[in-house]
């Protein structure tokens, strides 16, 4: 059963390959810098690399499809991801993978009544507008730094050539290995806690965990996509849009490499605000979205009479489609799998409100009287409650959230075992003992669980003004519910 | 491979150099041959235009080795095709160079004393032009903005022979104890020597289309 799980994922992961290569070599292709091949040899082995030593564990994809509590329900979110990305790859339009997995990810919202968060859309809207107009303006201010530059340094036509080629090389091999970094927990990351993998050593001189050994074969599957379908977005990407010389290839892939960097890193945030320096607004950035901003940029400069505009109209419809053909295939898959196949594709969650939970909305700062009437009662599916919600005027959105969020039924039992499996390197000292110091109890509620550790250290307390370490913080107790979770179907 | 790489730009640049020396050494002999031509000091004359022959085989194998170089290692994809039209028209002048002093070899013309001055300074124009187009061409390849600080001396030696060339067909048939056949045959070669500066602006304004393209 894991097997056939696990090929979805691999689909995944080879309809990425066949997509995403257009993102760091596309325009090196395209300006016949560096011919197909090369550039397939080299994106491969530095997706794979990325993968296994830089891909980002368990906590990023609980993240990413943590709300997705079924494997089965994961199987069909990752398959209409891959097939949605499919169908936008025989198109030649490159598209963002993620958006693909939020589409899958939205079909299985309304197939088990799951709330979906507005604001993600409002992301992705966001997306499709600013990140290509950023792009852009960068690859513009890039171009005329780097013809300045070759001014300047008076470089020569095949000094020049050779510059540029290693650039492509350099930026594209880079830009692999994060996409094998950043996307390999989407596409393996579910598997990660049902994999019958176990450490294995290489020849006494370096050990792959049984995750690693999983994105190696998430990293083989993206390569294999990248060698065999990944030509055809390359050349939209490449050439199809403007025909870019070497230099506004380079400058492209820069561009778009700057954007992420500077957007998505909060690495970058981080330094800035223990600094005490303005921070950058991280705005939603994407891989796809970047590169074609970054050429339509370029052809902008140099009078935007050669850009092909029906295409580019096409990749934005294609930018729109992709999650709306995703949820669908979703909605609809999950719908068989679950009526037919008689597959569990979500567990599902209630939400209940007693007196402890008024208490504690309480003191959060909302005025409970309002929802007095509720205590006692209990919501099978999260849009019902939200409906009941929903018809108090006094609560705003956010004050809803909260409500919601105090609610929600998620038991967990600290047990011995599940002790046991906490991973001591990454969870500290200290908390780890005070997980110890609960054993055995049983919440209903996560909020209980997270007080009741709080309480024993402070360790396990979020702190004021420190995003990086409450995020974190957020990270290990998600990690946490998942060792410790009843299974709340047998309860009902 | 990254040194591979390195050696194989640096090798083709020393190729292209070499190429363009060749042009210009050419134009150089050019001159002087027919300086010993004029001093009728035929064995010198000999001698020049053997080792023209020689230059001229020496470019024609170094432009192939270029043209294959180019096109195998995948080299400027964007001026490749530039690059070699670039390299077939500056072969053109090294021909039209050894072309002019077969010419003389073979046809032997009897110019008048009284034409020579006019003949070397026709000569020389043409082979100024052509080192313009060989300074254009290094500009080209390695500072693209340097190109037209010689583009317009190519301009400047062409008009410069249209006007030697003109007067020096003028005064040969205005005189009258020539025989018409003799002034044809001077006349024929006056026009061939006021061709290779006319060559050479054609080269230069390629080249410019180049520069143009690639400030783009």
């Amino acid at each position: 059963m894991f097997a056939f799980f696990l090929s979805s994922g691999l689909f995944l992961g080879w309809s990425l390959g066949a997509n995403n290569t257009s993102n760091v070599f596309g325009t090196a292709v395209g300006s016949r810098m560096i011919n197909f091949r090369t550039a397939a040899i080299y994106c491969s082995v530095f997706v794979i690399l990325g993968s296994v030593i830089s891909g980002a564990g368990v906590t990023d994809t609980l993240i990413k499809l943590g709300s997705i509590n079924a494997m089965a329900g994961a199987f069909i979110v990752a398959l209409a991801s891959a097939v949605s990305i499919l169908l936008m790859t025989r198109a030649g339009i490159p598209v963002s993978t993620s958006q693909a997995i939020i589409g899958g990810i939205v079909g299985w919202n309304f197939f088990t009544g799951s709330l979906t968060d507005y604001d993600i859309l409002t992301k992705i809207l966001m997306t499709w507008v600013i990140c290509p107009i950023l792009s852009a303006i960068f690859a513009i201010i890039l171009y005329k730094l780097v013809g300045y530059t070759i001014k300047y340094f008076k470089i020569g036509m095949f000094k020049l050539d050779l510059l540029i080629r290693y650039g492509l090389i350099i930026v594209g091999a880079l830009g692999a290995y994060s996409m094998g970094a950043n996307n390999i927990s989407t596409v393996m990351g579910i598997f990660v806690p049902v994999s019958p993998f176990t450490d294995l050593s290489v020849a006494g001189i370096f050990s792959l965990t049984a995750a690693q050994q999983l994105f190696f074969i998430g990293g083989i599957a993206i390569a294999i996509g990248v060698f065999t379908y990944s030509r055809r977005v390359i050349v939209t990407v490449g050439e199809g849009i403007i025909q870019l010389s070497p230099v506004a290839a380079f400058v492209a892939v820069g561009a778009h490499s700057i954007v992420l960097f500077l957007f998505a890193s909060q690495g970058i945030e981080g330094f800035l605000i223990s600094h005490g320096l303005p921070t950058i607004p991280l705005v939603p950035v994407s891989s796809s979205q970047a590169i074609v901003g970054a050429v339509i940029g370029i052809g902008l400069l140099t009078g935007g009479r050669n850009i092909r505009w029906r295409l580019v109209g096409g990749i934005a419809s294609g930018w729109v489609a992709t999650p709306i053909i995703a949820a669908i295939i979703s909605f609809i898959s999950l719908f068989f799998l679950q009526n037919v196949f008689q597959q569990e594709t979500y567990r599902p969650i209630s939400y209940r409100v007693t007196q402890e939970n008024v208490e504690r909305i309480n003191r959060a700062g909302i005025d409970t009287k309002n929802i007095m009437d509720l205590v006692g009662k209990e919501f099978s599916k999260a849009v019902l409650f939200k409906d009941a919600l929903s018809g108090k005027k006094a609560l705003t959105r956010e004050e809803q959230n909260i409500i919601m969020k105090y609610t929600k039924v998620n038991e967990l039992e600290v047990t011995k075992e599940g002790i046991a499996k906490v991973d001591a390197t990454w969870i500290t000292g200290d908390q780890k003992r005070a997980i110890q110091v609960i054993k055995g109890k049983i919440f209903a509620h996560t909020w209980l669980f997270e007080e009741a550790l709080a309480n024993i250290t402070p360790q396990w307390r979020p702190r004021e003004n420190d995003r990086e370490y409450n995020k974190e913080l957020t990270h290990k107790f998600s990690y946490i519910y998942e060792i410790f979770r009843r299974d709340t179907a047998s309860m009902h | 491979m990254g040194f591979r790489l390195l050696k194989r730009t640096s090798g083709i640049e020393r190729d292209l150099d070499d190429f363009l020396d060749q042009v210009s050494r050419s134009g150089l002999l050019f001159q002087s041959a027919i300086d010993s031509y004029f001093k009728d000091n035929l064995e010198a004359f000999e001698r020049k235009t053997e080792e023209m022959i020689e230059i001229e085989h020496r470019g024609d194998a170094l432009r192939r080795s270029l043209e294959t170089q180019l096109y195998t290692k995948t080299l400027i994809p964007e001026s490749r095709g530039d690059v070699l039209e670039l390299l077939e028209n500056m072969d053109t002048l090294l021909d039209h160079f050894k072309g002019a002093v077969w010419r003389f070899e073979i046809e032997r013309p009897q110019i008048c004393v009284e034409y020579h001055d006019d003949f070397r300074e026709l000569v020389s124009c043409g082979v100024e032009a052509v080192e313009a187009t060989v300074l254009s061409c290094r500009a080209f390849f390695k500072n693209v903005d340097t190109v037209a600080d010689h583009m317009h001396k190519v301009i400047y030696w062409e008009t410069e022979s249209d006007k030697v060339s003109t007067n020096l067909q003028r005064k040969i048939f205005r005189r009258e104890d020539l025989r018409l056949s003799h002034k044809r045959h001077l006349r024929d070669f006056a026009r061939y020597l006021e061709k290779i500066a006319d060559e050479a602006e054609d080269v230069a304004d390629r080249l410019n289309i180049y520069v143009i393209k690639r400030s783009m």
